[in-house]
């Protein structure tokens, strides 16, 4: 008796804990009504706010609820209120696509905002196109995508990763060791640099990744120390980067002997690195909380009002933030929640955001954004050194650059 | 050359941090047999425990959270033996079932009160450097690691409790009609277990990220050292540690960190096809 009663406890003990980790039912709005009708218009938002993404993720969704709540305040679109279903995609690709599913068959979201990892987007992407819905994807990644069916609001690597190099290049660094997860993004983005290199005249002194999740650097950091590099291109991704910062700092590695120019490090990450351990590395991406304009100041006051003094503002977040906005905007201007409508409406669009100006281009459904190089301060925060000027061209093929050629096939 | 002369202390200290994160395991899984999914996330208790102690103790938290980790992540351990675990002695599946339950509400409740993103613990100014290739929060690590070794040793060898916990792994009927309160030892044996799980937590701040999700990094990791070691075999687990260490370092150092680790699991593997029950067997008379 004792027995079975205690095999019933734990069974029913691990389908609560099963359920904890599918998602704060407080959070998540269930049941019929479709997106055209009633008085609210449904958005999904299905980020990972459990696992190891979760530490990035929930961020972007905070940031997508502000955008929501501040576009209700205004009086919603076409006269009605958005109302976000929240997601958990449980940093699990498979459960991304099917909580994709769920949104678009049950829910009949008008449109998804959602993602970070490329695994996450490429999990979700067939769900997407099957169903001719909408996603909008708030991170910068590996380019050589355009999906119909999917707005990427974060940068493509004509707008992160060539000008990260541009920059390098310009510092006079020729000498590049590089260091990243070992994953699609880490994989294609290195592709890219080790075809840019060869036709700008600098030498890729050696590759190395390393596993998800891993902890442990310092042979990696004995190999990069041996090759002697002008400075190190990091696409390391997640907590990995803590390790990877504090040994590199302890084994005497410091930002003026050796900058480490990171591609998925930013505010967020800083405080879990450890101030100490990465100050004076630059950084690249397209928004700064620093960046200065009026639009910026209203955003991180606005974020700091709802989720505290402490919070701190960064680049996939705003992305997120600007999705929301991006898509009010199309809605408005087809008039419809229609998908087909709103993707035709969307081209061309321009609106002034954090970032600064940023428009749609109708045929990638991609952003023009400006590139920023940024270097991380004493403080925390990441001061901007170098901006591309204008917002770039949105180019996920690299079709503009000859020396890519080989690389979109 | 100079590379791979140097990779001989990184191995050194990898295995050190191995060790560590070993050490509480061949208390509990290795003595008692309970699969404890749960130890990394004592581990991450003894992390956050430094991170707390920030706030009284400044930049030498590290020091100060050693021996208050202990306590709490042995608290911890002690509650879940006493709640749940001791029903499940000699059922392994159920154990383990049970204890991943456990570490994923601990990750939870972490993320709860502490936030998603990792957390920042300063290391002393005093750790800052290095000693040749030797960084000084790795010598650190090292030290501390000997340091348990030795106490372990102590306790277990020049006690009347690590006595009498030791008769109770190599025969637990024979202990218990000779009058030890095995259901005591246990206790202890799982408190002191966890405890050690929290010193690795405030070390490992030294070195890797502070977060809801540290332990899960280490966890296979702690379980390797054990079995390869020989169950309940603080040598096996010394020599065990320092070996996968250096085997690590230097297959990293020749091909890359992904293919090391499969090195490293095949040659597990390999070794546990001639030795499967480790490097040191514990021989007994009991009936098992």
């Amino acid at each position: 008796m004792r027995n079975a009663f205690l095999r019933t406890a734990v069974g029913a003990g691990l389908v609560l804990v099963l359920a904890a980790c599918g998602g704060d039912p407080t959070e998540s709005t269930t049941g019929g009504g479709a997106a055209a009708g009633g008085d609210t218009i449904k958005v999904g938002l299905l980020h990972s706010l459990s696992g190891t993404m979760a530490i990035s993720e929930v961020t972007v969704r905070d940031a997508e609820l502000l955008a929501i709540e501040e576009i209700n305040a205004a009086g919603g679109v076409l006269g009605k209120k958005l109302e976000p279903v929240v997601e958990d995609g449980a940093s699990d690709w498979p459960t991304f696509a099917e909580k994709a599913n769920k949104l678009i068959s049950q829910d009949k979201v008008a449109t998804v905002f959602g993602g970070w990892t490329s695994a996450s987007r490429k999990a979700m992407l067939p769900v997407f196109e099957r169903h001719k819905a909408l996603l909008w994807y708030p991170v910068q990644y590996e380019g050589l995508e355009s999906s119909p069916y999917i707005f990427y609001t974060g940068a493509t690597t004509n707008q992160q990763i060539i000008p990260g190099l541009d920059y390098l290049k310009e510092q006079g660094k020729t000498k590049i060791f590089l260091v990243g997860s070992d994953y699609v993004f880490p994989r294609t983005a290195n592709k890219i640099i080790k075809a840019y290199a060869a036709a700008n005249g600098m030498t890729i002194l050696g590759e190395e990744y390393t596993p998800l999740g891993h902890t442990e650097y310092s042979t990696l950091t004995n190999k990069v120390v041996q090759a002697k590099p002008d400075a190190v291109f990091n696409t390391l991704n997640g907590d990995s980067n803590v390790a990877f910062f504090k040994q590199l700092k302890s084994a005497g590695v410091t930002a003026e002997s050796m900058p480490v120019l990171s591609v998925s490090v930013a505010e967020e990450e800083v405080t879990g690195i450890g101030v100490d351990n990465i100050v004076g590395h630059p950084v690249a991406w397209n928004y700064y909380q620093t960046t200065e304009n009026a639009a910026n100041t209203k955003f991180v006051a606005a974020f700091k009002a709802k989720y505290g003094d402490a919070k701190v503002t960064s680049d996939p977040m705003e992305a997120g933030y600007n999705a929301v906005y991006l898509w009010a905007e199309a809605v408005k201007k087809a008039g419809t929640t229609e998908v087909e409508a709103v993707k035709k409406a969307s081209g061309g669009i321009a609106l002034e955001r954090p970032e600064g100006l940023v428009t749609i281009d109708g045929e990638t459904q991609h952003m023009y954004k400006t590139a920023r190089i940024g270097i991380i301060q004493p403080d925390g925060l990441i001061k901007e050194v170098w901006n591309s000027g204008e917002p770039i061209k949105p180019d996920p093929y690299l079709k503009s650059y000859p020396w890519a050629g080989s690389l979109a096939s | 050359m100079e590379g791979i002369l140097n990779q001989l202390p990184i191995g050194l200290s990898i295995g050190a941090v191995l060790l560590l994160i070993a050490l509480g395991l061949t208390f509990t899984f290795g003595q008692m047999g309970v699969i404890n999914m749960a130890h990394g996330e004592f581990i991450m208790a003894g992390a956050y425990t430094a991170y707390l102690l920030q706030d009284f103790a400044g930049r030498n938290a590290v020091l100060v959270a050693l021996p208050v980790a202990f306590l709490v992540a042995g608290l911890m351990g002690l509650i879940l033996e006493r709640t749940a675990i001791r029903h499940f002695y000699g059922r392994p599946l159920d154990t383990l079932l049970l204890t991943w339950g456990v570490s994923l509400v601990l990750q939870q409740v972490a993320r709860d009160l502490f936030g998603a993103p990792n957390v920042q613990v300063l290391s002393p100014t005093w750790l800052q450097g290095a000693l040749g290739p030797m960084p000084y929060n790795r010598l650190f690590i090292l030290l501390l690691a000997v340091g348990s070794v030795v106490a372990i040793w102590v306790y277990m060898n020049r006690s009347a409790q690590g006595r009498r916990m030791q008769a109770v792994m190599q025969n637990r009927q024979l202990a218990a009609t000779s009058g030890i309160n095995t259901g005591r030892v246990d206790q202890r044996t799982f408190f002191i277990g966890s405890g050690l799980a929290g010193i690795a937590g405030v070390a490992l701040t030294l070195i890797g990220p502070v977060g809801p999700t540290l332990g899960t990094y280490y966890i296979v990791d702690a379980f390797l050292v054990v079995v390869a070691g020989g169950l309940g075999q603080l040598r096996g687990a010394v020599i065990a540690a320092l070996a996968l260490g250096l085997l690590n370092s230097y297959a990293e150092f020749w091909t890359n960190a992904s293919l090391a680790k499969v090195i490293v699991f095949a040659v597990i593997i390999a070794f546990l096809q001639f030795r499967p029950q480790g490097l040191f067997v514990l021989r007994s008379r009991a009936l098992t």
